[in-house]
């Protein structure tokens, strides 16, 4: 025993004599990671790209990238003597003949499912806390950036089993890219060697899907999370926990077992889910054939949301010098995305425009602390919903029995209706938590004894909360709306900065304005010297918000 | 009566009753009656059989038919099936003249005839009526004018067909509409195209001959018997088919596929974050 450990102290100091890498580890091997279900979405996709990596090389061993013509004279009876691609017929051998293989065809693809689902809750996650803010701009970028990566790799491998399913996801493509002015043919042509289908688009998606995209992934996933462990993670506030610290249990040894032990959970989730639930059974759509269009076509649900565009779209066209502008595939199919993914990319800038704020934070906020910002998720949350439900309109109608043409005129109306909507509700219920928050801090919890005056009066006890419990709900900042000031100064001199500062103050008082503040101190001593029946008295000043009644 | 003219050749006695009667009164309709003798009874000989399977409809049949027709449908189809229009032009029901036997089968076979309401689309449903009952409506409504027959026993048998033929035909024809398993799918306005699991073969041929409902038709000379021989096998082939994958959750695609990574995948996932965080971090 004392030999091994030795031998290993040897080899140790052997690398450490050399490349003095003792000092970095002892700094980074105790980095500190704090605790909470939420932090691991990020994981999950990690853990499942892995996946991911694994299944796909152990696919690329069979499937043949190429659109020769042949006729099937595999395992699978019912579809011999059919013709198809060579693309199609190695995914029906790996199905079939190859041991293993269909476990792995779906490994693969419940892998891309969640991998995709689960960047999407991370990124949410992100989103709703305030992650995103300054010093991690780049990496809500990289993120972004990821996700699209990750939509690109999705949509490549769905394109290359060549069936009818997928082939008929190409045909969209095509379409979209026809519907481009002026580049558009040229484009589509460039795409697909000439017209389309051609024989070359599956020998193209190949080397992007197996090679290209998952090489950017991992070297942005590599980026990512270097930044992450030099910026530190984020936590949440709390007794103890501050902006200038990280509090949580360190990486080695506690995350080190934590995160490989949630690595074989998600490995196994998605074998799981792999070796129990059939996905995309191609041998049942058929090979490709560009004349046939099979009822319920669908994308995978990371792309169900533009399909869904392209359905409740209304079929509007112009011409310019006889040529026509197809805004009903235009609008959907190539401004929409670009619509959504500015924004999203931008948004840490366009938030620091309204706060102001170029400080650090590395304490994440509770989202009904920032109203607006829930709301505006929220909201897009609904528009998303709206046209994943949108396409698939069909699936819907006949499983609801309901018409088709009512979910699509619905959802014309309701892209347009409900995530406005959305965004006043999901503000008002955020503003609501807020209020019974400083209500808790101010007069306690509600104990539900209601106690009798000799005089009559009816009252209820309120129990104080604990310091700790107080802290819990009170340690956010407070956010004013930042002030113009005078447009012009004492001696009366315009500011030249008025008119940039008076819009920074609208933005400002847009996203704070009704912010519920937690109490000050003051407010606080007051309404604890009254023994909490200062309840009318210490929410005067709220009043005038509340809707009659609400008291 | 003179027996013969001198110089009169002698003959049969049906010649000299052909030759002697020939300006009788009734002598063109009783050519006429022995030409249409002689032309159907030709016909009958050398006709191509369409159906073994199919009795000959007897006249009690088609009378017990008719009765049953005017209790059941006559209130929407008419009396003799000619079918009724509303006077603002709505049609109750449209004229049976000439739909055939095969679609009385398929309507009142599948239950989709009579209708429980009126609505976008018949629905199937279980059967009113005996198959006895439904031959009866369906000869009385063949003998108002011809339509096509039911379909011969021979093409409806799964076993005789070609499923991979049968698969190629079914996507090209029938996937639009029925999806590329017959699982069926949406058309506009509440109509749609029905699953097909568990739809028997001679409903499906039916279907297929007489294009019931919003469904075109595809008579046999755009798809022969022996295509929809083909089309019955390939759906029977894939109704019957074990699904390797394991649960099928439809066999509908990425929708399906999608809500159960989000509920089922995503939901795990995030349970088992929120049990691992919840250990004991105590080195």
């Amino acid at each position: 025993m004392s030999a091994i450990v030795n031998g290993a102290g040897k080899v140790v100091d052997f690398v450490d004599q050399r490349i003095t890498a003792s000092n970095w580890l002892k700094r980074n091997i105790r980095k500190v990671f704090p605790d909470h279900w939420s932090f691991l979405l990020g994981e999950i996709a990690l853990f499942s790209f892995i996946m991911i990596l694994l299944s796909g090389v152990f696919l690329t061993l069979w499937f043949k990238p190429s659109m020769a013509h042949i006729v099937y004279e595999g395992a699978y009876t019912p579809m011999r003597g059919v013709g198809m691609s060579e693309a199609y017929a190695t995914t029906l051998e790996l199905s079939f003949e190859v041991r293993g293989g269909l476990l792995m065809r779906q490994v693969h693809h419940w892998g891309a499912l969640i991998f995709l689902a689960a960047m999407s809750a991370h990124m949410l996650r992100v989103f709703f806390t305030g992650a995103f803010r300054k010093p991690r701009e780049i990496n809500w970028l990289i993120g972004v950036i990821l996700l699209l990566l990750g939509v690109a790799a999705g949509f490549t491998g769905y394109s290359l089993p060549d069936d009818l399913l997928s082939g008929t996801g190409l045909r969209i493509i095509e379409g979209g890219m026809l519907a481009i002015p002026i580049i558009g043919t040229y484009a589509s042509s460039f795409l697909f060697g000439g017209e389309y289908p051609g024989d070359d688009i599956i020998a193209r998606l190949y080397p992007m899907h197996i090679l290209l995209i998952p090489g950017l992934i991992l070297a942005l996933v590599t980026a990512h999370l270097m930044i992450l462990w030099y910026q530190k993670h984020t936590h949440w506030g709390g007794p103890g926990k501050t902006n200038e610290n990280v509090a949580g249990a360190p990486f080695y040894p506690i995350y080190v077992a934590k995160a490989g032990g949630f690595q074989f959970i998600v490995m196994g989730v998605l074998v799981l889910l792999a070796a129990t639930i059939q996905i995309n059974p191609v041998w049942l759509w058929g090979p490709y054939d560009p004349s046939v269009v099979s009822a319920g076509t669908q994308p995978d649900w990371y792309v169900g949301f533009l399909d869904g565009a392209l359905r409740v779209m209304p079929a509007w066209e112009f011409y310019v010098f006889d040529r026509p502008i197809t805004m009903s595939v235009l609008i959907p199919a190539i401004i929409l995305p670009g619509l959504i993914l500015t924004p999203l990319a931008l948004y840490p800038w366009l938030e620091q425009l309204a706060t102001g704020d170029k400080r650090e934070h590395h304490l994440l906020d509770r989202p009904r602390n920032v109203p607006v910002r829930t709301g505006i998720g929220a909201a897009f949350i609904t528009f998303y919903l709206l046209l994943m439900i949108a396409g698939g309109n069909d699936f819907f109608a006949t499983v609801l029995e309901i018409p088709v043409n009512w979910i699509t005129r619905f959802i014309q109306v309701g892209i347009i209706v409900l995530p406005p909507l959305v965004f006043v509700l999901t503000k008002r219920i955020c503003l609501g938590l807020q209020r019974r928050d400083r209500d808790k801090v101010m007069h306690g919890r509600e104990t539900g004894i209601v106690m009798v005056s000799p005089d009559g009066e009816f009252s209820e006890l309120h129990a104080p909360l604990t310091p700790p419990e107080a802290y819990q709900i009170t340690w956010h900042e407070r956010q004013l709306p930042s002030d113009p000031g005078p447009a012009t100064d004492a001696n009366g001199i315009p500011n030249p900065k008025y008119r940039s500062k008076r819009v920074q103050a609208r933005l400002s008082r847009f996203y704070f304005g009704d912010v519920v503040q937690k109490p000050t101190r003051e407010e606080l001593e007051s309404a604890h010297h009254d023994g909490g029946h200062g309840h009318d008295a210490v929410e005067a000043d709220h009043r005038d918000e509340l809707p009659s009644g609400q008291q | 009566m003179p027996r013969s003219l001198p110089g009169r050749p002698g003959g049969s006695w049906i010649g000299r009753l052909l030759s002697t009667r020939r300006r009788h009164p009734l002598a063109a309709v009783g050519v006429l009656v022995a030409v249409l003798f002689t032309t159907g009874g030709a016909y009958a000989a050398l006709a191509p059989t369409t159906s073994q399977n199919v009795q000959a409809a007897s006249s009690t049949q088609i009378e017990e038919g008719r009765q049953l027709f005017a209790i059941g449908c006559s209130s929407c189809h008419g009396l003799d099936g000619e079918g009724q229009v509303a006077r603002d032009g709505e049609v109750l029901g449209p004229s049976l003249i000439g739909v055939g036997a095969a679609a009385v089968d398929f309507q009142v076979g599948t239950g989709r005839m009579p209708l429980a309401a009126p609505s976008a689309q018949a629905e199937r449903k279980p059967v009113s009526y005996s198959q006895e009952q439904i031959d009866a409506l369906s000869e009385f409504v063949a003998s108002l004018a011809p339509g096509p027959e039911r379909p011969p026993e021979e093409y409806l048998d799964p076993a005789a067909g070609n499923v991979a033929r049968g698969g190629e035909l079914f996507r090209t024809n029938c996937s639009q509409c029925h999806n590329t398993t017959g699982q069926g799918g949406a058309l506009t306005m509440g109509q749609f195209a029905p699953n097909l699991t568990g739809v028997e073969p001679r409903h499906i041929y039916e279907a297929m001959l007489t294009g019931p409902q919003a469904m075109p038709v595809f008579n046999d000379k755009t798809v022969t018997p022996e295509d929809k021989r083909d089309i019955i096998a390939f759906l029977d082939s894939v109704q019957n088919e074990p699904n390797p994958g394991g649960l099928a959750i439809g066999r509908v695609g990425p929708v399906a596929e999608g809500l159960w990574a989000w509920l089922v995948g995503i939901g795990l996932l995030i349970g088992m974050a929120t049990w691992i965080v919840t250990r004991s971090s105590k080195a």
